[in-house]
């Protein structure tokens, strides 16, 4: 007994020990993030507020690190978590870069003002299909809808012409997607913009009807697989980054692309922007310049994101239909509105 | 994860005898303005949450709390509570009455091992149970999972209280003529109603707050829901008007505990040692009775043990070089430190006036701090993102303000232990020293402060415990940059990297197993009073 006292007793001093320190250290922005941002072109260190996926991002960040010197603080989140909290930070956002998945968070927080402009040479990199026309963010990556389908439950002949029949009664009970995911969001998105809002919310309705939600779309992927249901609504790459690793989360899995210009072949554009209020603009237009450029889309190319590279001129990882055959609709990512979604969404009772 | 065993105010506090208090250290003018402070302080969240709900209008509030939606959420709430609390008190008093009141075999291991659950958080079990059966989800699933996660809540103190019970009055029922079974229900199960009504509280403060554990099997709570509108809009009038209705589930569930609490009293009056209580011979139960406590530590620790380590196994070399796994033990060990070490040097205030100046004044700030810490970590979280953002920008993702939430949320851990550590140490020791001319800083530093050391350090361990586990608060109020073994478990797992995960749960299971049972043994002591 005495002895387990005295053992409390140490660690109740280290614990204050400790606590000391942090009173020191709450004073500053804590941590290894970017308060000490100092000037000089290209230098120093910039926060990346990150939606894309960690491990995407990380690549780029470890490369781009080694090439300039920049050290990157990743503050990991949502597409909308991050837009509305950069929104909500406003002036005072320690946010230098923002990084999406999809790009209606990107439109969300140009529409509130926040971004300065990319620069020139970064824009040039970029396609102007994959940019808005304001030039205020640029893409960085593209992601294409699809309906991955349990080949053991469904036959090709009983899928569905078009994304929107999914809200017809003979699936009910027989889909899944991710509706608190920014990827399911983005469709919506272009739903709403394809197709105005009456025909979204019946849609919604359906969906609500119908569908399964899980969290996250490998999870709900992984639901196809195992045949708990017939057939999930998400992005491609899920299925071919699986099936580059062991395959054990897709391997009754297929993908099937609706084309013909169909809602659900709607492309997805990931966003990059600079924000206004940037302690460190240089670095962090550097930092996008990078990932739109060769080396920052050849990660897309050879690494293990299947994302579709859409600048310098870098192809498509070989493993995926090329981005010309996926027929996809044409819609401005500037006017994708993420706001509206999710209350559409809300109405519905998805969120 | 917001509240702990020891969290409801116990009932009456042992304190020293009557004659006039020493003078206190800093004056009891100083002590009561910190402790007022720190109690408006941890009025915030609360403050907050009813704010948001004036500022977002009433009809349009209206409109976002009276739609199909919350009434998902509210049925599966209420469904979830209404079968899990009555299960854990059944496994709860079922197992405390084996260990302590009957002649089990192996009674001293089975009593550790069913609290061992306990140093298992409940997102790394639902993980465990997602593993051996991957089309788990809904409510069942939620009832299994939080069944096998918070049962020990119940029956740590059910068998504290056992333990402790003075077998006479059994033995005069008995004498009067009642069978066992009566026995048990007439007289024992009576006097446990404070460990079963604390017990339930926990459960159900538990289930309100739980996020990880029904995100991963597909169960929709008002948390998870939260959280999902958090994600899509960071702080949206819909997250906001779902934490409203969340808080009053919270508080309904204190006022509840509190009534069914009654005012009886259970202490033992007057002198002499307490019987040894007798154990009941099992017969032909002992092998039921062995294979129920095999088939329950079996499923609530063994199964997320097994699924761990194969994940571990399954993973190989490769998941224990990632380069996050240091920087991730590392804040975690410095939060939890940090934050207990917070904690406690907070409660000291409260706990000082508790017990030196008993009253409705020390009672009204500790019932303050009960409610913030009912909460879930998101309520808390929500409410410090946006209060910093608009009027301390300063402190907005600082380690400070996650350590003060961490504060806000963990706090009765710290002063129960406190309280009982003050209780123990006679005012007349300070007099004493006060009287023989040290001056009362010193005399209560070198009397005080000294004998209350390890009942400190046994709060701040209950509070480290938390912090290495919480998840959400965590999520929401991090420094840039930060990685704990809970986010980076959470972030791997729901990318379904199972293998990359595992690494940290069995982290998680390491730096909670030594503090469970820390509070398993602290249980008997403080149930003894």
């Amino acid at each position: 007994m005495k002895i387990r006292n005295s053992a409390l007793a140490g660690i109740a001093l280290a614990a204050t020990a400790a606590l000391g320190l942090t009173a020191c250290g709450g004073a500053t922005p804590a941590g290894d993030s970017s308060s000490s941002a100092s000037g000089g072109a290209a230098s120093g260190e910039i926060t990346v507020y990150n939606a894309q996926h960690e491990s995407l991002t990380k690549e780029w960040v470890d490369a781009f690190t080694a090439e300039t010197g920049i050290k990157v603080t990743m503050r990991q989140g949502s597409d909308t978590e991050l837009s509305n909290q950069i929104i909500q930070e406003g002036q005072a956002s320690p946010a230098d870069v923002f990084l999406t998945e999809n790009s209606p968070a990107m439109t969300q927080v140009e529409n509130a003002g926040l971004f300065a402009d990319v620069n020139k040479d970064t824009l040039a990199q970029v396609p102007a299909e994959f940019a808005p026309s304001t030039g205020k963010w640029t893409g960085i990556a593209a992601r294409s809808t699809v309906l991955v389908y349990n080949k053991t439950k469904l036959a090709e002949d009983q899928l569905p012409k078009s994304m929107l029949d999914l809200a017809k009664p003979e699936w009910k009970g027989k889909w899944a997607a991710s509706p608190s995911g920014a990827d399911f969001q983005a469709i919506v998105s272009a739903l709403l913009e394809l197709k105005g809002e009456s025909a979204t919310e019946e849609w919604l309705k359906g969906m609500k009807e119908n569908s399964k939600a899980y969290k996250g779309n490998s999870t709900a992927m992984k639901a196809v697989n195992a045949g708990e249901v017939d057939a999930a609504l998400i992005y491609h790459y899920y299925y071919y980054g699986d099936q580059a690793k062991t395959g054990e989360n897709s391997s009754n899995v297929t993908p099937y692309y609706f084309k013909n210009q169909d809602p659900g072949a709607f492309l997805s554009v990931s966003g990059g922007g600079v924000l206004k209020s940037s302690k460190n603009a240089a670095a962090a237009q550097e930092f996008l310049k990078f990932i739109t450029g060769k080396k920052g889309q050849e990660v897309l190319k050879n690494g293990t994101s299947f994302e579709y590279a859409i600048g310098s001129d870098v192809p498509a990882n070989d493993k995926l239909v090329p981005i010309k055959d996926l027929q996809a609709p044409k819609v401005d990512a500037a006017k994708l509105n993420s706001e509206k979604v999710t209350d559409l969404m809300t109405q519905a009772g998805l969120l | 994860m917001t509240s702990d065993l020891s969290a409801p105010p116990r009932a009456g506090t042992t304190t020293a005898g009557r004659g006039t208090s020493p003078r206190p250290p800093f004056g009891v003018s100083a002590v009561s303005v910190l402790a007022v402070l720190i109690a408006l302080f941890s009025l915030v969240p609360l403050g907050y949450v009813a704010y948001m709900t004036v500022a977002t209008g009433w009809d349009t509030a209206v409109g976002l709390i009276l739609r199909p939606r919350v009434g998902e959420l509210l049925l599966n709430t209420l469904l979830l509570m209404a079968a899990t609390i009555p299960l854990c008190l059944l496994l709860g008093v079922a197992g405390a009455w084996l260990v302590e009141r009957t002649k089990l075999r192996g009674h001293r291991i089975w009593a550790v091992l069913l609290a061992a659950p306990l140093a298992v958080p409940a997102f790394v079990n639902s993980y465990a149970w997602v593993s051996a059966i991957p089309s788990l989800g809904g409510l069942w699933s939620g009832i299994l999972i939080s069944t096998l996660s918070y049962f020990p809540l119940v029956y740590i103190p059910a068998a504290a209280t056992l333990s402790r019970l003075d077998p006479a009055i059994e033995q005069s029922a008995a004498a009067l003529g009642l069978g066992a079974w009566r026995t048990f229900f007439r007289v024992v199960l009576p006097q446990l109603r404070i460990a079963l009504t604390g017990g339930a509280l926990l459960v159900g403060l538990h289930l309100l707050a739980e996020y990880g554990a029904f995100a991963m099997i597909r169960f929709d709570t008002f948390t998870t829901a939260i959280m999902t509108q958090y994600q899509s809009t960071f702080n949206g009038a819909a997250g906001n008007m779902l934490a409203s209705v969340l808080v009053f589930f919270c508080l309904l569930l204190l006022v509840a505990e509190v009534r069914s609490r009654g005012t009886a009293r259970y202490a033992r009056i007057g002198s002499g040692v307490q019987a040894k209580a007798l154990r009941l011979p099992l017969h032909a139960y002992q092998l039921p009775a062995q294979l129920f406590l095999l088939a329950l530590t079996a499923l609530a620790f063994g199964l997320p043990l097994y699924y761990v380590m194969r994940w571990i196994l399954a993973g190989g070399a490769d998941i224990w070089t990632a380069s996050e796994f240091l920087p991730a033990l590392l804040s975690t060990f410095t939060y939890g430190l940090a934050g207990a070490a917070a904690t406690t040097v907070v409660a000291f205030p409260m706990a000082y006036l508790a017990v030196r100046h008993p009253g409705w004044f020390s009672k009204s700030l500790e019932l303050s701090n009960y409610v913030t810490s009912s909460m879930p970590g998101i309520v808390v979280a929500l409410a410090f993102v946006t209060v910093s953002i608009r009027m301390v920008p300063g402190v907005y993702q600082t380690a400070g303000l996650l350590v003060a939430a961490y504060v806000l949320l963990f706090l009765p851990r710290a002063l129960v232990n406190l309280r009982a550590g003050l209780a123990q140490a006679p005012k007349e020791l300070d007099e004493a020293a006060q009287a023989l001319g040290k001056p009362p800083l010193l005399a209560f530093i070198r009397v005080t402060l000294r004998l209350t050391a390890p009942a400190a350090a046994g709060g701040a361990a209950l509070v480290f415990l938390a912090i290495a586990n919480e998840l959400t608060a965590t999520l929401l109020l991090s420094p840039n940059g930060t990685r704990t073994l809970a986010t980076e478990f959470w972030s791997k797992s729901s990318e379904i990297d199972y293998a990359g995960a595992a690494p940290y749960a069995l982290l998680m299971i390491l730096l909670s197993a030594p503090m469970t049972y820390l509070l398993f043994q602290q249980s008997k002591k403080v149930a003894g009073q």
